[in-house]
């Protein structure tokens, strides 16, 4: 008996009964496709999460200010005048740090020629870029030596462009006029589209933190600092080194609160995915009992079937099969019917899993392992189900196998 | 003197049944040469279908020696006897026992998968076995929807595929009208007579049994008679 001859004779059985072998592939069926659905909107949706969240910038922790105590009247967090740029020169030196950048923000109003718009100013190191791994879209990002000159010259991103220049015009080499400053444009930035809050990222104007200050604000101390670790890894080294350095720039000692804050993106990132994980939980359970009931599916049909052809198994036996032939031929029965099952179950779950991912607006992920995973499980069920009433056949009596009415 | 197929030496066969103990056979000694053609016969549950399960290799004995073709098989492991079977035996049984919504041709080579025949090969013979009981044209034909003689036509070609050394035949006839079941005979007397086959069947119809050129008859677990057919003369009317 080869594996072939028993693969075929199991086939025939299954074409043979057509209906009931569907009927028993539809727990498979069902099973595959909701693990197969269940790990593409896992990882989609994780996917999802975190394109948004290194969207914000590669290995980042925030600075900010801290609250400060006016008579009695504690403001919120970042109302503090504490952070100086000096602080981001001093982060840029800790090791395990890539780069940091002083920000100075203010939402004004731009004029470009005839045309004006409200847009967010932020006033940024070079490295800002680097930090937030945005790219130019046209032109250059201002330089340290812009830096050290407060040189009136700024990048603007896609949005801003489109609504102070007509279309088709590069606003490269333009100037602008921000708060009766002007300031020439170097460079656009490549566009970015919506953050996770739901704003509009490429609605914005990077200039120089010294122009901004110097020109712009007047202040002395900036709204945040931005810091980038230098590997993922090293993210709450840094975030410690940060701290210790911050405290003792400030002279903070003891008991006394932080005039800071320090924030990491990881922290939102993993609440975030958190989610996702309850809900990968809640579908794969939900997947492993549609997996069971159908592998118990195909052993209810199975035993069925087994009494069923009760004779066929004595006449089988009679003319000289096996036990272990008889064990195969069912055992492959049930192999073929989960494997069969587990294919269209494949084909199903993924094109759920596309529906859902369009939908549910994020890249449409199957990852193969899973596939394999789901398929293999089905198989390994239809196997462990299909065991038992396989070895029943084959130890049926085929003198009693015979005479079964 | 001509081969032994058979030889059973005091066999016994004891069950439980109920609570009791029922004695099917009881110090049965028979041989089988080859080309009999040997009719069991005997009321029912005097123990000729035991016989027939332990001749055919589907039951042991619970004591006593049994040779088949020389070999004791007393000792053999379940695979061997379902080789045995396989190659050496052939099953013809009174409900036909043909695989359903299968066609003729499919249920010939039955066998001859389990024996390991090439597919090819399988084809070709259970083609000429289909010749010769006599349904050349029924290959394709699907199992229920032959009628009874020509299921147990097809059941004889399967029977006789692996070209066994003995053929065994329960109530062969036991289904069939009397048409039928002359003709099921005379498919018998012939493949004895032209081939040779050593052929074992159980009835318990005189007309049947009379067709056989041996009866063995049983009671309660014996043989009680074993004589040639007393005309011969009915076993050659081809």
């Amino acid at each position: 008996m080869t594996i072939l001859t028993l693969l075929m004779i199991a086939w025939e059985e299954i074409v043979r009964n057509r209906v009931r072998s569907l009927l028993t592939m539809l727990g498979m069926i069902i099973g595959v496709a909701a693990v197969v659905i269940t790990i593409s909107i896992g990882v989609g949706a994780r996917t999802a999460i975190s394109a948004q969240i290194t969207g914000l910038g590669s290995n980042l922790v925030i600075v900010i200010p801290g609250s400060v105590n006016l008579n009695g009247v504690r403001t919120g967090t970042g109302a503090a005048s504490s952070l100086t740029p000096a602080d981001g020169l001093a982060l840029a030196k800790l090791p395990h740090v890539a780069a940091a950048s002083p920000g100075v923000g203010m939402r004004t109003q731009v004029i470009a020629g005839s045309s004006n718009w409200s847009t967010t100013v932020l006033g940024a190191a070079p490295t800002y870029t680097y930090i937030r791994e945005w790219h130019m879209a046209s032109g250059s990002f201002f330089t340290d030596a812009d830096v050290a000159a407060s040189a009136k010259v700024c990048v603007m991103g896609q949005t801003v462009a489109d609504n102070l220049f007509a279309h088709g015009v590069s606003p490269v080499g333009k100037t602008i006029l921000i708060r009766n400053v002007p300031f020439a444009v170097i460079g656009t930035l490549a566009r970015r589209g919506q953050s996770a809050g739901g704003q509009d990222q490429d609605d914005t104007i990077i200039m120089p933190y010294t122009s901004a200050m110097q020109r712009l604000t007047g202040n002395t101390f900036v709204n945040a600092i931005a810091v980038s670790a230098d590997e993922e890894r090293f993210i709450p080294l840094v975030q410690s080194e940060v701290v210790q350095l911050l405290e003792q720039r400030h002279q903070i000692v003891g008991t006394m609160p932080d005039d800071f804050d320090v924030r990491n993106l990881e922290d939102i990132a993993n609440a975030a995915s958190a989610s996702a994980t309850t809900m990968e939980f809640l579908l794969a359970g939900v997947a492993i009992v549609s997996l069971v009931v159908g592998g118990i599916g195909i052993m209810n049909i199975m035993l069925v079937s087994v009494t069923e052809r009760t004779r066929e198994i004595g006449l089988r036996i009679a003319v000289g099969a096996r036990a272990s032939s008889i064990l195969a031929q069912f055992l492959i029965e049930a192999l073929v019917l989960s494997g069969v099952g587990g294919l269209i179950g494949v084909v199903l779950g993924v094109a759920a899993a596309a529906a859902v991912a369009i939908f549910g607006h994020w890249p449409m992920v199957v990852p193969a392992a899973g596939v394999v995973l789901a398929f293999t499980f089905s198989a390994l069920t239809g196997v462990f189900f299909g065991y038992y009433p396989a070895s029943k056949a084959a130890h049926l009596n085929p003198i009693e196998a015979l005479r079964f009415e | 003197m001509q081969k032994e197929v058979v030889r059973l030496e005091h066999v016994r066969k004891v069950y439980p049944m109920g609570g009791e103990q029922v004695v099917a056979l009881d110090d049965v000694d028979l041989t089988l040469a080859q080309g009999d053609f040997v009719a069991v016969m005997g009321p029912s549950g005097s123990g000729k279908s035991t016989l027939m399960h332990v001749i055919g290799l589907l039951d042991r004995p619970t004591s006593g020696r049994y040779l088949f073709n020389g070999q004791d098989v007393s000792k053999l492991g379940a695979d061997d006897l379902a080789d045995l079977r396989s190659h050496r035996l052939g099953f013809v049984f009174q409900s036909y026992n043909l695989l359903p919504r299968t066609t003729a041709l499919e249920n010939v080579e039955l066998p001859m998968v389990y024996a390991g025949v090439p597919e090819s090969e399988r084809h070709r013979r259970a083609l000429a076995a289909l010749e010769i009981v006599g349904v050349p044209n029924m290959a394709q034909h699907i199992s229920n929807q032959m009628s009874g003689g020509q299921q147990q036509r097809v059941a004889i070609a399967r029977a006789l595929v692996n070209d066994p050394t003995l053929i065994l035949a329960d109530e062969p006839t036991g289904a069939l009208d009397t048409k039928s079941s002359d003709d099921v005979m005379r498919l018998f007397a012939r493949l004895n007579a032209e081939r040779g086959m050593t052929i074992l069947l159980v009835t318990h119809e005189p007309d049947v049994g009379r067709r056989a050129k041996r009866i063995v008859t049983f009671r309660d677990g014996r043989i009680v008679a074993d004589a040639p057919t007393e005309d011969p003369s009915k076993t050659v009317a081809v």
